[in-house]
């Protein structure tokens, strides 16, 4: 239980970090955390207790062994968390050429 | 050769474009434009082909590699997925061909249908996906394209929308793959037809609850429902006008009102409690959206205003659930993407030449430039409900469907926003293209003849929409999606059945 709890709490700091920072930085460092948050929870909902990796082998019969799927769909979600943060990053660093600041305060001329 | 082996295409070949044309593009000068085009035609006949599939053979499955669902991917056509991709793919041809004059002015053409094409993909994978983690990977090939295309011209108010917009996206896109983690570890199926199996069984407790709010945050986000709408105004406006109609025509249907519905009545199951919010979201958004256009001057900002309105009439119909209302929400549906992209063509057909956005600053331009002034009237008109315009037909069903059920409030507050709507579109017409012609606007001339074409053949479709509601194209195309809603969760066994 403490775990799921963790993982709250990691949600929790990335929606904080999103809503509440003012630097371009650390608002995606926040969509990064609140990424690996919902990651590590897909991870944790596979867990079963005593379970073992689930790898098939002839001798041995398999009693208890964690959900493979989520590994695997975690992983997609990596990849696609990778595509995002680089953009994320590149429109950053366009938007400092442009402004030469990472405060997004100062970054508002859409307006209405 | 089986009839299912089309369903793939619809994401096979623009991927395939996407990937060529960044390759040849740079070598060739002529090669973006044509592969562009001629992908995006062979999609809008195969979209169409794909209505006549559904109404000959009823439901028809895919299985990705061979692999049996609910074990392997599916991909499902039926009459909703079908309406759907008739209205992605054919607005998407229509909006490349304007392109190839538009996008002249950037630098690079390859790059841009490079991203319009993996947008295409994306969204079509949306569309044709039965399977709950292969839609939110389309989603956000889709979303992650978007957030590029609207920064397109590195300008800083772009990049500044593209900035929030990339954030929010992200965050909604977070909410949905929640979302999806609560129904797989309560189900321990992806399969869309087996979760709606699986949840009928285990019957729904407070986690079906906490999947509903988190999709209801996280696709209302995608379709700009008015407590997340806060993106939109800044994002459409900011693309480049074909983008901005892409996302406004078909982006924020498909990622987010298909999404909803198909999850809500397909999967989940409607109950009286998601259909009233999902009411109030709709009418919210709709008042709230024209509210704040009507008092805007910059061409693209109002129309990226009344697209939350619209939305919100699209919502309203489908939220309230009965066979009338889903027809009158799934025919604004496509009403409001065809006059939708016509408006965001015109309103870049009017920055190509005369350069300006502010209303304040336009004035004559019927006179200088017919075609864009003919269109828009047109398009103003099918928003606003002027008989006998599509756009007239469908909110007329919808709020006809709301007397019916006995929602009188939502009926009045959907003809306030329908005249509010047809007051701010005067205005537009007035200052852009009835008033005197301003000194400074003298010199200005017609757009050239493929973004007049793209323009004219929206106006065109605009006028006849009213046809869609006679005869055989009603069954086949309207009647069949209202149907795919209404059949709610029989949609697993009818999608069991399908496979083959």
């Amino acid at each position: 239980m403490d775990v799921y709890l963790l993982t709250l709490v990691l949600f929790s700091i990335g929606i904080y970090c999103i809503v509440r920072k003012r630097n371009v930085i650390k608002t995606i460092i926040g969509v990064i955390i609140l990424e690996y948050a919902v990651n590590l929870f897909f991870i944790l909902s596979a867990y079963r207790t005593e379970g073992r990796a689930p790898i098939f082998m002839q001798e041995e019969e398999i009693v208890n062994m964690v959900d493979p799927l989520p590994h695997a769909l975690v992983l997609t979600a990596i990849v696609i968390g990778l595509a995002t943060t680089a953009l994320l990053v590149g429109i950053a660093m366009r938007l400092y050429e442009k402004y030469g600041t990472f405060d997004i305060t100062k970054i508002k001329e859409l307006k209405g | 050769m089986t009839a299912s082996s089309i369903i793939p295409l619809f994401v096979a070949i623009p991927l395939a474009g996407a990937f060529i044309t960044p390759l040849i593009g740079k070598k060739v000068k002529w090669a973006p434009d044509v592969i562009g085009n001629s992908l995006t035609f062979v999609l809008a006949v195969l979209s169409i082909f794909s209505v006549m599939m559904v109404s000959s053979s009823g439901t028809i499955v895919y299985s990705v590699g061979g692999w049996m669902p609910p074990v392997g991917i599916a991909m499902v056509l039926d009459g909703l997925t079908s309406f759907m991709l008739v209205t992605v793919n054919l607005l998407a041809f229509i909006i490349a061909v304007f392109s190839v004059n538009y996008m002249e002015k950037f630098t690079s053409k390859a790059k841009f249908y490079c991203l319009f094409l993996l947008m295409l993909a994306g969204m079509n994978g949306v569309l044709i996906s039965g399977d709950m983690f292969n839609l939110f990977v389309f989603l956000e090939i889709a979303s992650v394209a978007s957030y590029a295309l609207v920064a397109f011209g590195t300008e800083r108010y772009e990049l500044e929308a593209a900035f929030k917009y990339a954030i929010m996206g992200t965050v909604g896109s977070l909410f949905v793959l929640l979302g999806i983690v609560f129904l797989y570890s309560y189900t321990s199926t992806l399969n869309m037809a087996d979760m709606a199996q699986v949840l009928m069984q285990k019957g729904g407790g407070n986690i079906v609850l906490m999947v509903s709010a988190l999709f209801i945050m996280g696709f209302g986000l995608k379709a700009a429902l008015v407590p997340f709408h806060a993106w939109l105004p800044d994002a459409h406006p900011s693309a480049p006008a074909p983008i901005s109609a892409m996302l406004s025509g078909v982006l924020i249907k498909s990622l987010g009102v298909y999404a909803l519905c198909r999850i809500f009545f397909n999967v989940i199951g409607m109950t009286a409690d998601i259909s009233s919010i999902l009411m109030f979201l709709g009418a919210l958004s709709m008042v709230v959206g024209v509210f704040l256009a009507i008092g805007q001057w910059d061409f693209k900002r109002l129309l990226a205003y009344h697209s939350i309105s619209q939305i919100g009439y699209v919502v309203l119909g489908i939220g309230l659930g009965t066979p009338l209302g889903i027809f009158g929400g799934l025919f604004h549906l496509f009403n409001h993407s065809v006059f939708k992209s016509l408006l965001f063509l015109d309103s870049g057909a009017v920055e190509y030449s005369a350069g300006t956005r502010d209303l304040k600053k336009m004035g004559g331009l019927a006179e200088k430039m017919p075609v864009t002034g003919t269109t828009s009237l047109i398009a103003s008109m099918s928003i606003a409900g002027v008989p006998p315009f599509n756009g007239f037909w469908s909110k007329l069903i919808i709020i006809i469907a709301l007397v019916q059920a006995g929602r009188h409030g939502y009926a009045f507050w959907a003809v306030v926003a329908s005249v509010l709507t047809l007051a701010s579109f005067a205005k537009v017409m007035k200052y852009a293209f009835f008033d005197k012609l301003k000194e400074q606007l003298k010199q200005i001339k017609e757009v050239p003849i493929f973004m007049k074409l793209s323009m004219s053949a929206l106006a065109l479709i605009c006028l006849f929409g009213g046809l869609l509601l006679v005869g055989a194209v009603k069954i086949d195309f309207l009647d069949k999606a209202t149907d795919v809603l209404l059949e709610g969760t029989k949609y697993a066994a009818i999608v069991f059945k399908g496979i083959g």
